[in-house]
């Protein structure tokens, strides 16, 4: 679709008038499990259909503030905003209330998530586990599809991911990388203007993880944004165009995978770099 | 060098004689061992490699085994086990069949008598309803104790607590006497004299209700547990995903988790339901004329006293072994996406047996007789 837009990340604008959809803003969010403070003010936006790859030593607060942004996660602080209406929340008066359940779910079905773990339910073959949402969740503004709609659309979903011919087969009939590509397709389903990837591929043996990969990269030139957490710093160059560098919960440094990887301004992400690039290159 | 060669000599023509399709390979190693020192008198490097890659081939055409038949371990105390229990079994068949006071007779007299069949009916039902409601009743009890609100946990608890502390026995009986205890019974609102409804107990509470009220309650204090164990066992990535999608609560429990928790469910479930039918039995004690209380009142009146409880045994045998065939394939059915292919059902099992193995054993004795 919008291919030219999406390797040029100075040219939003173009890209706005294809999808005017998907914009992120994380504003001062704080988080704390217990004593330990896990965000700690973390601010951050990501532009409509925009690519922005989060990526850090384990224990930063990645994946948990990817889940506070489809409100998997509650904040303690700050707040999260899709294409400008608040996440979980709605403003009464001066006091943000938290809305009921079913208007949350609501808001999450504009915001696919893609698990670690894939998380595909085992008891369900491929094509249900993709239709299921889509007939059951309620839609903001749409009407839930009809069994032979979802259908319809999850051969087709199937098919983007290439497993159209395994739709009848049971997660655990499937090899990793194929059941993680279901699982992008059944966040596909419900048409998001977000994707969410916690470390899509840290769950796959070597050799299975560029099939994945290679779905997300064609992900990145369909206009939705996509934040994803990895440590597929490669992928990540290929793939962003904003890198967030995060630790002990801050954003250390963000800015293209260029400014990132090659030419980092704090000592942090430095030093992180040359622990997690150099030994790959030392085979 | 010389001397790791010799020994290849020596051997080559051992696996000659072993196979004969082993010859081939052997018969240029045999050439090459010898010409080699003969030849270079041990000088070339080259010539040692030779040599061993000569002697490895001769060594693995020694132990090629290939031809030889396989005779699998002999277990002689598995048979001696197995002929003493055999030998035990017969033993009580024949009594059980030649010792005339288990009266059989009089066991096949009474096993279809309508007064059975109609206590059998009674059972069956006690079962199907306290069962259906029992469970029912134990998974909102899980469900309350499963929830986020200190209220719900501590009533469910305290219901679990209450009814697995005491026996069944009192708790029918108690039941069947609440009358003694409140006189009527009434709804409305607290504290006020609204009343929408009011009823006499003894009225209220027959025998029938009494032993459904008691099976009911005292089989959701326990199911509760096992189906919050079933809940419990199911990985919290599921919920999670399913809420990540926007799927409703309902929808979550239903159509996520509990079909999930069923695998751990199951097996349990039925045991307490067995149990149940069995513990039906207990409501003889409110005169409610269900199998176990009928025959007794049939032995009171011709003292067979064996022979009748025979007739109750079998009838409970018979149930319970129609319950674990649907367990096996209720079981079946809930393993599906767990293991990757389902188990063959009895009836797969024994058409596959059929059609492999009996003519197999045909094939392969034809084999051995072409050889």
């Amino acid at each position: 679709m919008s291919t030219v837009a999406s390797s040029t990340p100075t040219a939003p604008a173009a890209r706005d008038a294809e999808t005017t959809r998907g914009l992120v803003e994380i504003t001062k969010v704080r988080k704390s499990f217990g004593v330990t403070e896990v965000l700690k003010g973390i601010t951050l936006t990501v532009e409509p259909g925009g690519v922005a790859v989060i990526v850090g030593p384990s224990g930063s607060g990645k994946s948990t503030l990817l889940r506070t942004i489809n409100h998997l996660e509650k904040v303690d602080a700050g707040f999260i905003a899709i294409d400008g209406t608040l996440v979980g929340y709605e403003v009464r008066g001066r006091r943000l209330h938290e809305l009921p359940e079913k208007e949350i779910l609501k808001q999450r079905t504009e915001i696919g998530m893609v698990f670690q773990n894939f998380n595909l339910f085992p008891h369900l073959t491929a094509l249900e586990n993709v239709t299921e949402a889509p007939v059951v969740a309620p839609r903001a503004g749409k009407p839930r599809s009809s069994r032979a709609e979802a259908r319809a659309r999850g051969l087709e979903l199937l098919d983007r991911v290439g497993l159209k011919d395994r739709a009848g087969a049971y997660p655990r009939q499937l090899s990793g990388g194929q059941q993680q590509r279901v699982a992008i397709a059944r966040a596909l389903a419900l048409d998001p203007k977000i994707l969410l990837f916690d470390e899509p591929t840290s769950a796959l043996d070597p050799e299975l993880v560029n099939e994945v990969l290679d779905v997300i990269r064609g992900l990145a030139k369909s206009g939705t944004t996509l934040i994803i957490v990895t440590h597929e710093m490669g992928f990540a160059r290929d793939v962003a165009d904003t890198v967030v560098f995060m630790d002990q919960g801050q954003i250390v440094e963000q800015g293209t995978p260029q400014e990132i990887f090659t030419n980092p301004r704090e000592e942090r992400t430095r030093s992180f770099f040359s622990k997690v690039i150099e030994p790959a290159f030392n085979i | 060098m010389s001397s790791t060669a010799t020994p290849v000599a020596q051997s080559a023509p051992e696996p000659a004689s072993a196979g004969i399709e082993s010859a081939p390979d052997t018969a240029p190693a045999g050439t090459a061992g010898p010409a080699g020192p003969a030849v270079d008198g041990g000088t070339a490097g080259a010539e040692t490699a030779s040599a061993e890659t000569a002697g490895s081939a001769g060594r693995k055409a020694a132990t090629d085994y290939e031809d030889y038949r396989l005779v699998p371990a002999r277990h002689p105390w598995r048979w001696v086990g197995t002929a003493v229990v055999a030998l035990g079994v017969a033993g009580i068949a024949w009594s059980l069949a030649t010792n005339p006071r288990w009266e059989w007779g009089v066991v096949a007299q009474w096993f279809t008598a309508q007064s059975i069949v109609n206590g059998l009916l009674e059972t069956l039902k006690l079962t199907a309803i306290s069962g259906a409601l029992g469970f029912i009743l134990g998974f909102i009890l899980a469900l309350m104790r499963l929830s986020a609100s200190p209220l719900l946990v501590s009533v469910s608890w305290t219901f679990s607590w209450i009814f697995r502390s005491t026996p069944l026995l009192v708790q029918m009986l108690l039941w069947y006497n609440l009358g003694y205890l409140y006189e009527k019974i009434s709804l409305g609102l607290p504290f006020t004299d609204v009343r929408f409804f009011e009823a006499q107990t003894t009225t209220l509470i027959s025998q029938f209700a009494a032993a459904v009220l008691g099976l009911t309650l005292n089989q959701a204090a326990y199911s509760a547990e096992i189906i919050r164990g079933g809940i419990l066992s199911v990985d919290q990535g599921q919920l999670e995903a399913a809420t990540a999608l926007g799927i409703p609560a309902w929808r979550r429990s239903t159509r996520i988790v509990l079909p999930q928790a069923m695998r751990a469910i199951l097996p349990t479930a039925f045991n307490e339901v067995i149990g149940l039918v069995k513990g039906t039995s207990i409501v003889y004690v409110l005169a409610y004329s269900e199998l176990f209380y009928t025959v007794q009142v049939i032995y009171n009146r011709t003292q067979q006293v064996l022979p009748l409880l025979l007739v109750a045994t079998l009838w409970y045998v018979v149930i319970t072994s129609v319950l674990s065939v649907f367990q096996y394939y209720i079981e079946r059915h809930y393993s599906k996406g767990a293991v990757r292919t389902l188990p063959l059902t009895p009836l797969q099992k024994a058409r596959k047996f059929l059609s492999t193995h009996a003519p197999a054993t045909g094939k392969t004795t034809q084999e051995r007789g072409t050889r």
